[in-house]
């Protein structure tokens, strides 16, 4: 039972800082952002087990051969006054340190979405206020502003998408389509749940590595799901206008009328200034996804997509087979 | 009648338009006149909108925050806490701001870019 706990704290440092790391530089993910949307999740649901699991099993080791008898040891001495004399310093410390980051990051996950739900609340009532429908359907409203805006607001069948005047009038209709397939995207494949659990992720544990590049990356790979959802109906010219039009109306000056030229061909050039501009996080997003739609490479081959959801759920199987198998030995 | 939520949204729609606070009569009154004129007085003969309605919608407007009531008259008179445009403004403040938990709470196109890449795509626009 020892080792186990010497395991699970090297996957936990593993999985804290080299792994994220590299994958966060990775080319691949954008070839196929939904396996890569995969691992990083068994990278954070792994990376908090064996965190939690490498202490509880330290604690636990003097009081039992494996969890399930040293967790019945512990609950006699907490609940029932068994003599405690086994555990020493270390033992209980490591103890409180497993219950207390358990339902630290608990109350984080819930805190978090409490916060979320009342700012929604909130523009939604705005939203009912200020903003018309539009003609483009149920669930999409326009709001009277000049700069071009577009954004969802999930929250379930109240989930609205909301375009600006200002967007309407600098987009042609099949621009406007793939923005709004694309928003809509976002609402069917129910990205706000990740964007939810990540954003908590980070909150709860803000000075570890893997939670800032997991949400930096989580964010990415959701716009480039939800671009890949347009591309199926919307010619890829036609979305990256609409993605430059946008972007280049929403950074100070709102003239994203006047820079409309007339369609042409595509023109693979000018994309390596665009991946190379650093700033913010949403920036750098900005910008991969525009050299991804301007060069694309093909999707992973399928047996190595299935080798990384398989090395998923072995990343996930590992830490609870740590915790798990000393138990079924004994 | 129409449901609480259009009623707060008639409601706000007059004092945004009028200059002046009002008061729960005067905005019945005025309700009155736009659903009249919008769909004829046929819709809502007897079932004529009440101030205790109003005054429900507006207890809730100003419990979100966006009426405000002069305490010292009576009849109590209303007025919007501020403009149309200015909540307009709070609300893409929200969207365009750069609050941690924006990227949570909502969805853009496209997040904020720098000015320098705003020039690398405007650009590219012109190659397209």
């Amino acid at each position: 039972m020892f080792w186990a706990s010497y395991l699970l704290a090297v996957l936990a440092i593993v999985l804290a800082w080299p792994v994220p790391v590299l994958l966060s530089r990775a080319q691949w993910p954008a070839r196929s952002p939904f396996t890569a949307m995969i691992l990083w999740q068994a990278i954070a649901l792994a990376g908090g087990l064996s965190m939690i699991g490498a202490m509880l099993v330290y604690g636990l080791e003097p009081i039992g051969d494996n969890l399930i008898a040293g967790l019945r040891a512990l609950a006699g001495m907490v609940l029932y006054n068994a003599p405690t004399t086994a555990l020493g310093f270390w033992h209980i410390f490591a103890l409180s340190a497993a219950a207390l980051l358990t339902a630290h990051l608990v109350f984080t996950l819930l805190l978090t979405y409490y916060k979320i739900e009342r700012q929604r609340r909130r523009h939604r009532e705005l939203l009912s206020l200020l903003a018309s429908p539009s003609a483009e359907g149920t669930g999409t409203l326009v709001i009277s502003h000049n700069s071009p805006v577009a954004y969802c607001l999930p929250g379930g069948a109240r989930s609205v998408t909301v375009l600006s005047d200002g967007l309407m009038a600098a987009l042609e209709p099949a621009e406007l389509r793939a923005v709004l397939i694309h928003e809509n995207a976002h609402l069917s494949q129910r990205h706000h749940l990740l964007l939810w659990a990540f954003a908590a992720w980070r909150q709860a544990l803000p000075w570890l590595p893997t939670t800032r590049l997991a949400q930096e990356s989580v964010n990415s790979l959701i716009e480039m799901l939800a671009d890949d959802v347009a591309l199926k109906t919307e010619s890829k010219a036609t979305l990256i206008k609409a993605i430059a039009i946008v972007a280049s109306g929403s950074a100070g000056n709102s003239g994203g009328a006047d820079l409309r030229p007339e369609a042409s061909s595509l023109a693979l050039s000018g994309l390596d200034a665009a991946a190379g501009t650093s700033g913010a996080d949403s920036a750098r997003t900005t910008a991969s996804r525009v050299s991804r739609l301007l060069s694309p490479r093909p999707e992973l081959p399928a047996p190595i997509r299935s080798l990384v959801v398989a090395g998923s759920v072995l990343l996930l199987a590992l830490p609870t087979a740590l915790l798990v198998v000393p138990g079924l030995l004994g | 009648m129409a449901s609480l939520g259009e009623l707060e949204r008639a409601v706000m729609d007059l004092l945004w338009a009028g200059q002046e606070a009002a008061t729960a009569n005067t905005l019945r009154d005025r309700l009155a006149q736009t659903s009249a004129g919008q769909d004829g007085a046929a819709g809502h003969e007897g079932k004529e909108l009440a101030v205790t309605t109003v005054l429900t919608v507006l207890s809730r407007l100003e419990k979100k925050g966006l009426v405000e009531r002069e305490r010292g008259t009576r009849p109590h008179r209303y007025q919007a806490v501020s403009s149309r445009e200015d909540h307009t403004a709070e609300l893409m403040h929200e969207v365009l701001g750069s609050a941690p938990d924006r990227e949570a709470v909502l969805a853009r196109f496209i997040g904020s870019v720098s000015e320098g890449e705003a020039e690398t795509l405007r650009k590219l626009l012109g190659h397209l």
